[in-house]
């Protein structure tokens, strides 16, 4: 397997834009490449998450070719799907060898229409959809189902929304954010029985992007990359009355095929839009929120970009690795009715090869030695190279 | 922009001066459900509800037509009760012409009797006082029924001889 890391993220979110898709992604997609120090042509692989529903015109997504830039020719691809499954396949991308580096990028504009509604068009068409109930109907099932059996409560949900909304201060891409009491949420009113207010995300308008590199790419991009560890995701069947809604099973078997359980995690970032989301996505991933800090940008609940929302959860989770506040952290994204599908992404700070950093990086070790900790923390993290795979 | 220009029907010239004007979109096509769905369809509009049972005995309504852990696929029918109990509920305060009642009702995933899956559908009642998880509904059939999933117009609570929904 090629060594693959995140090198550097950017986002943008407002409530509504008069923007065309393309005039939002370009600066974001910039701003994204500035901060890796590459250039367009530099690029291998472009990948975009994204869903006509939401534009209302089939093939919508071409257009935002434009925003790369398609002369001379680029390799580009898209997936009907959040962008964190784009950066899935621009992982897959990389490890065949036809890439080094890749752009990738998620955006919806879910001021447009009621996104709520649209969203529920993935729905059984013969047996479901045609009722019309909308995402929050059907997380309202969801909820109560858990709360039922006792496995979450009313006062967990509104402690998530508290702690989103604080957590959420000083991030801009938040669309709500601020110090509220749990006992004041829950004395509000049941809007959709058994959600109140809080409970139900803001939607925003923006995009998230995201540059992955392999190997001395990486190293050459960022002083600390996230190198992704693991990366998988699975689905669970379609139709809600038919699966474990409380287990999330397809959650379960991408985090065991992650390895999740074998260390420590310092944050994980949940796609989570509704509060109980993410207290099934927690538990399903078999999370400590004593060990582990949740959403510590405030998560989906406070941002929700449709398309992009998920791969913002890698992007945040990556991001703090790359700060070096953390070693290793987990981002997580969802899609499909009621916690459908789950990806999870495991990503670390250190490095596991033996590596020689190049030249233009100044003030750091340049080769370091098997059996020793690395004497550099900014650079690959504190597991001793001596217990880490070497360099084929 | 001209003010003219803004004319239409639902046409809006908005703060910041753009334009903007309604997109209603549809997808109106005729499609084919295949023998189970099809089969499921058509019953309910003769009062039947259809189920497809795996070999390891699990009864799916609506039917699917493949297991999803194992692939199976299913093609042995049973016949299910019209009655059942619901597994979750919640609120529709504000219904649209689209959904199955114009009026406040609950969204609900029912286990009819004799089915080890819940369907999702609308249960008519007033308030959220009058639903509970584990409640007793019936089928309400529409008026002409016709094959699809609206010839059931809605659950209903089944009154208990003596006193309220149970």
């Amino acid at each position: 397997m090629r060594e693959v890391a995140v090198v550097s993220t950017a986002h943008s979110a407002v409530a509504a834009t008069t923007e065309t898709p393309i005039e939002t992604l370009i600066p974001v997609i910039d701003a994204a490449l500035v901060a890796a120090g590459l250039e367009r042509r530099q690029v291998d692989f472009w990948c975009h998450g994204s869903c006509d529903y939401l534009v209302g015109q089939p093939f919508s997504f071409v257009s935002a070719v434009d925003a790369l830039g398609a002369w001379p020719p680029i390799v580009e691809s898209h997936v009907e799907m959040d962008g964190a499954w784009a950066l899935y396949e621009a992982w897959l991308k990389i490890q065949t060898g036809e890439a080094d580096t890749a752009v990738i990028f998620g955006n919806g504009k879910s001021s447009v229409a009621n996104m709520f509604r649209v969203m529920a068009l993935q729905l059984d068409p013969y047996v479901e959809a045609p009722l019309g109930p909308d995402q929050i109907a059907l997380a309202g099932l969801q909820a109560r189902v858990a709360l039922d059996a006792g496995v979450i409560t009313e006062r967990d949900m509104a402690e998530v929304a508290a702690r989103s909304r604080r957590d959420a201060v000083g991030n801009p891409a938040a669309l709500v954010s601020g110090e509220v009491s749990v006992d004041d949420l829950l004395a509000g009113d049941k809007v959709r029985d058994p959600l109140r207010h809080h409970d139900i995300p803001v939607m925003g308008d923006g995009v998230t992007a995201v540059v992955i590199a392999a190997d001395d790419a990486a190293r050459s991009l960022t002083a600390r990359p996230a190198w992704i560890r693991a990366i998988d995701h699975r689905i669970d069947a379609q139709r809600i009355g038919g699966r474990d809604l409380i287990g999330v099973p397809s959650a379960v078997a991408a985090a065991a095929r992650c390895g999740l359980g074998a260390g420590r995690i310092d944050v994980a970032e949940i796609h989570a839009p509704f509060t109980h989301e993410e207290l099934l996505v927690t538990r399903a991933l078999g999370l400590d929120a004593g060990a582990t800090r949740i959403n510590p940008s405030g998560g989906a609940l406070v941002s929700n970009v449709l398309m992009a929302a998920g791969l913002a959860r890698i992007a945040r989770a990556a991001e703090s690795i790359l700060d070096g506040s953390a070693d290793r952290v987990l981002g997580h994204a969802t899609q499909g009715p009621c916690l459908q599908q789950n990806l999870v992404c495991v990503m670390e700070g250190a490095c596991w090869v033996p590596c020689v950093v190049p030249s233009s990086v100044s003030a750091r070790p340049t080769t370091r030695v098997a059996g020793q900790t690395c004497p550099s923390p900014v650079w690959c993290g504190r597991l001793p190279i001596g217990r880490l795979r070497m360099r084929a | 922009m001209t003010d003219e220009m803004a004319d239409g029907p639902g046409y809006a010239i908005a703060d910041d001066g753009s334009f903007t004007a309604p997109l209603n979109l549809a997808y109106p096509y005729s499609r084919t459900v295949g023998p189970i769905y099809g089969a499921f369809l058509t019953g309910l509009a003769n009062h039947k509800v259809g189920a497809t049972v795996s070999a390891d005995g699990t009864v799916f309504v609506p039917p699917a037509e493949f297991h999803a852990s194992t692939g199976e696929r299913l093609d042995n029918w049973v016949d299910v009760a019209n009655e059942g109990e619901v597994v979750s509920w919640s609120w529709e305060a504000d219904p649209d012409d689209s959904q199955p009642l114009n009026r406040p009702f609950a969204w609900v995933l029912v286990r009819l009797d004799g089915a080890d899956t819940a369907m999702l559908h609308a249960l008519d009642v007033t308030d959220t006082s009058s639903v509970r998880t584990g409640m007793r509904v019936r089928v309400r059939w529409a008026a002409d029924a016709e094959p699809g999933i609206h010839a059931i117009a809605c659950f209903e609570p089944v009154e208990i001889a003596g006193g309220g929904p149970s």
